[in-house]
């Protein structure tokens, strides 16, 4: 295959563009998830597809893979036109996506999880070292024989990318590669990336990291409740511009204003130490911090560094021992159960929004009575007072300004924002003393994750502690005063948001900040 | 010697259709599918071929009856579950109670017919040879034929790549689907394997293990075979320990009973699945080994549009 065109300028490419969109259109049931969407992809082009939740995107790129079908519209594939009805087609003309959620098989091996993705995949004992060869030439370095429930993310994300660099893709989907990774993790990708677009390859890259997006990439479409609306060089918009781009209005970012009073330290964590919460977890180990009244104090890292078990043990379900080892407001809770805990003054919110966080085919009202009947008096000699529990469910609604049916509709019906807004509502009407939260804007737009940032500082203002678990370090050092990490189940020290260095932040993510422990099998 | 020789023949005879099942079921598993109706199945399976095998005379008709019949009665299971996305659970025990009642229906004219019993492969000289030539030598095929199973579906599992196309959407059919690959149709195999297997080990009881029909007569080796797979940890080769002790110690116990020894029968008549259970869950006590043979999938409704 010729390589067409080296570096194309947006909207200017010489030659056939190597896919080319018109007017795709397809509905499901209640929405209109793409409306006459048009896209031109050049060779050797990294195009950014940017939106909000519930934008289209996904969807498009469904279509564009063969996963779904499109209502209308055609496409053109190196300036001929086609139709593309499967995963294999797709795969045939050259194709490639690594998924969002990642479509990997925890027990299947490395070469076992490539080989699914092949069409032709021979035998296991050929594949192998060529898993190790495509590896070893785009820097993802792979042992093909581990099974995957034993990599880190970074690595599961590699054995993503060489599943489709094995069969020479001249088009790269990649659906929000970097969320899941490090700095480090994520900067080394965009070299991999690169050296693709190099040799030839279009690669269409969603994110809703602006800034990412502004560094990597040579051109942008921005899409809004199903429509294309604006194509653009992010080269040369603001961060800023574009996310007012993508939500049609503007709005206002969240931002610490510093100087707050420091009261008594609400939560002091001593000396904790707890197995794994679920079998494959990471156990955490001697773990020490303190959270005053007014501050947020933020826990960065990636997923599966000890952050459930960390959280499980603060919320209360699981105990440990000893009993001191969490004080809360100077109350030893670490044996007490996540009511009792409620009582001396926790809220928690927890990662997963629905089954968690929340009973997804329950109501607004009865979520709101799970964790409020006792703060909020929702309860009379074991009876519910529903009359009670729809107005505390109603003033969650209102005051977040949580959208869609009203408390008597199901939790499971909600959008992701709106959701996690009402749980987060559920938790700060309650007036906590002590807010532990777990990455609340995860999959939230940027609407609602600026209006969860300006309640969580509100929060802290009115003098309540906070702790704040993410894997997204823009949102801690946005909101965050003082900044922790946790790796491997250590905790490092805490450093003051207004000073701390990102690189050095980065490197205690990806292991290697511990002068004492470096480890060799996390090296980025 | 010879007594010894004997036991361990009807040590074969308790195994066999245990293992065809439980293998089938194994099989179903990995694909994601829990399909409760075994017994059922099991029951079409051995009526069906009685039927074949007395009508037409001959025994490979009946066998191939038995298989067939297990196999549709596992399709009918697949459309409910697969097609029109039914409760796996549901379905699965629904499913048994139909089997037991049509095998009633079908065989209401057999019960208490007498069948030859399926003939036994000998093999001139090898099957003479003292006590081992009665145990190696001298069964008959469905006997070879279920030892045999057991290194096919392994092979079939861990190194063709239908199995790896198998196991994948038994651990996670969104991802299986999103690469291209037909959940529904990989599914509707494994299932129809399945119930083959379960009409198979039908068939042994009603062809070669007591050569008649009698209404249930599977007698709960069905819900065994299903728990044989769960203890085994969806691994054939513990399939065919756990169904050769349970196997085993059926026979055995009978044995201590006819002996009169001083033990209530009913103690005796649990021996077997408390041996078996025992041996079984301390073999599988690494649980992260048992979590990576589990299929993630399983019991899972898959909603290819969603």
């Amino acid at each position: 295959m010729m390589v067409m065109d080296e570096t194309p300028e947006h909207g200017a490419g010489k030659g056939v563009p190597r896919l080319e969109l018109s007017g795709i259109s397809k509905r499901f049931p209640g929405c209109l998830a793409n409306d006459g969407v048009d896209l031109t992809l050049w060779p050797g082009e990294i195009h950014a597809l940017l939106g909000e939740n519930g934008a289209g995107k996904s969807t498009l790129v469904k279509i564009i893979y063969g996963v779904l079908k499109a209502d209308a519209g055609g496409l053109r594939w190196q300036g001929q036109p086609t139709t593309i009805n499967s995963p294999f087609q797709a795969r045939q003309l050259g194709i490639g996506m690594v998924f969002q959620h990642f479509s990997l098989f925890d027990s299947l091996t490395v070469a076992e999880n490539v080989a699914l993705g092949l069409d032709r995949a021979g035998s296991m004992a050929e594949l192998r070292p060529r898993v190790r060869e495509v590896g070893q030439r785009y820097g993802l370095e792979l042992e093909p024989d581990r099974v995957v429930h034993d990599l880190s993310v970074g690595e599961r994300q590699r054995v993503e990318i060489v599943r489709c660099l094995m069969q020479d893709p001249r088009l790269l989907i990649m659906d929000e590669p970097t969320s899941v990774l490090t700095p480090q993790e994520a900067e080394r990708l965009f070299e991999t990336l690169r050296r693709l677009a190099g040799e030839g390859c279009s690669i269409l890259y969603i994110s809703h990291k602006l800034e990412e997006i502004r560094a990597l990439c040579d051109a942008a479409t921005v899409m809004r409740g199903g429509r294309v609306v604006a194509a653009c060089d992010p080269r040369r918009e603001s961060a800023h511009g574009l996310a007012r781009l993508m939500i049609g209005e503007d709005f206002a970012t969240a931002s610490r204003d510093g100087g707050v009073e420091l009261g008594e330290a609400r939560l002091v964590v001593g000396g904790l130490s707890a197995p794994a919460a679920v079998p494959h977890g990471m156990p955490i180990d001697d773990i020490s911090f303190q959270v005053a009244a007014g501050e947020i104090l933020g826990i960065a890292g990636v997923a599966g560094n000890g952050q459930n078990t960390l959280l499980s043990a603060l919320s209360g379900e699981r105990s440990t021992a000893p009993a001191s080892a969490i004080r809360i407001n100077g109350h030893d809770a670490a044996g007490l159960g996540p009511r009792e805990r409620r009582r001396l003054g926790l809220a928690f919110v927890p990662e997963e929004r629905l089954g968690h966080g929340s009973v997804p085919e329950m109501s607004l009202a009865d979520n709101a009575l799970l964790t409020g009947y006792e703060r909020e008096g929702l309860l009379k000699t074991g009876q519910i007072l529903f009359g009670r529990t729809r107005d505390f469910a109603q003033r969650i609604v209102q005051s977040f300004q949580v959208v869609g049916g009203g408390v008597a509709a199901d939790a499971g019906s909600l959008s992701g924002g709106n959701l996690q807004k009402f749980i987060i509502g559920r938790e700060l009407l309650q007036n906590p003393g002590l807010l532990v939260v777990a990455h609340p804007t995860w999959g939230v737009d940027a609407g609602a994750a600026a209006a969860i940032h300006q309640a969580l500082l509100d929060l802290a203002r009115q003098g309540a502690a906070i702790l704040l678990v993410s894997q997204d370090l823009d949102e801690l050092l946005q909101i965050a005063d003082r900044i922790a990490v946790l790796s491997n189940g250590h905790l490092s020290q805490c450093f003051a948001t207004a000073e701390v260095e990102v690189e050095r932040i980065g490197l205690l993510m990806g292991g290697l900040g511990h002068a004492v422990q470096p480890d060799e099998s996390r090296a980025v | 010697m010879e007594t010894l020789a004997a036991v361990l023949v009807t040590v074969i005879g308790a195994a066999t259709p245990l293992l065809f099942a439980a293998l089938g079921e194994l099989v179903s598993e990995k694909s994601g599918v829990l399909n409760l109706g075994v017994e059922g199945m099991m029951l079409v399976g051995a009526v069906c071929a009685f039927a074949a095998a007395l009508t037409t005379g001959s025994p490979a008709a009946g066998i191939l009856a038995g298989a067939a019949a297990g196999m549709l009665t596992a399709l009918l299971f697949g459309v409910l579950t697969l097609s029109l996305l039914a409760n796996q659970v549901a379905s699965g025990l629904a499913l048994t109670i139909f089997g037991v009642g049509i095998s009633a229906l079908i065989g209401r004219d057999f019960v208490g017919t007498p069948l030859p019993r399926l003939p036994l492969l000998e093999i001139p000289g090898l099957s003479d040879l003292p006590v081992v030539g009665r145990l190696l030598f001298g069964h008959d095929v469905l006997v070879y034929l279920s030892i045999a199973a057991v290194p096919a579906v392994i092979w079939l599992l861990d190194r063709s790549r239908t199995g790896l196309i198998l196991r994948a959407v038994g651990e996670n059919h969104e991802a299986a689907h999103a690469l291209g690959h037909s959940v529904i149709v990989v599914r509707y195999l494994a299932v129809m394997f399945g119930g083959a297997m379960a009409g198979l080990g039908g068939a042994y009881l009603s062809l070669a293990h007591t050569p008649m029909w009698a209404e249930n007569m599977t007698a709960g080796r069905g819900w065994i075979a299903l728990a044989l797979v769960v203890f085994a940890t969806w691994r054939p080769g513990r399939v065919l320990l756990g169904a050769y002790l349970f196997g085993g110690v059926t026979v055995a116990q009978l044995h201590v009973q006819g002996f009169g020894v001083d033990i209530p029968s009913q103690i005796l008549s649990m021996l077997p699945y408390l041996a078996t259970i025992a041996v079984l869950v301390a073999i599988s006590a690494d649980s992260v080994r048992v979590r990576l043979n589990a299929p993630a999938s399983l019991g899972r409704i898959f909603h290819p549009d969603s």
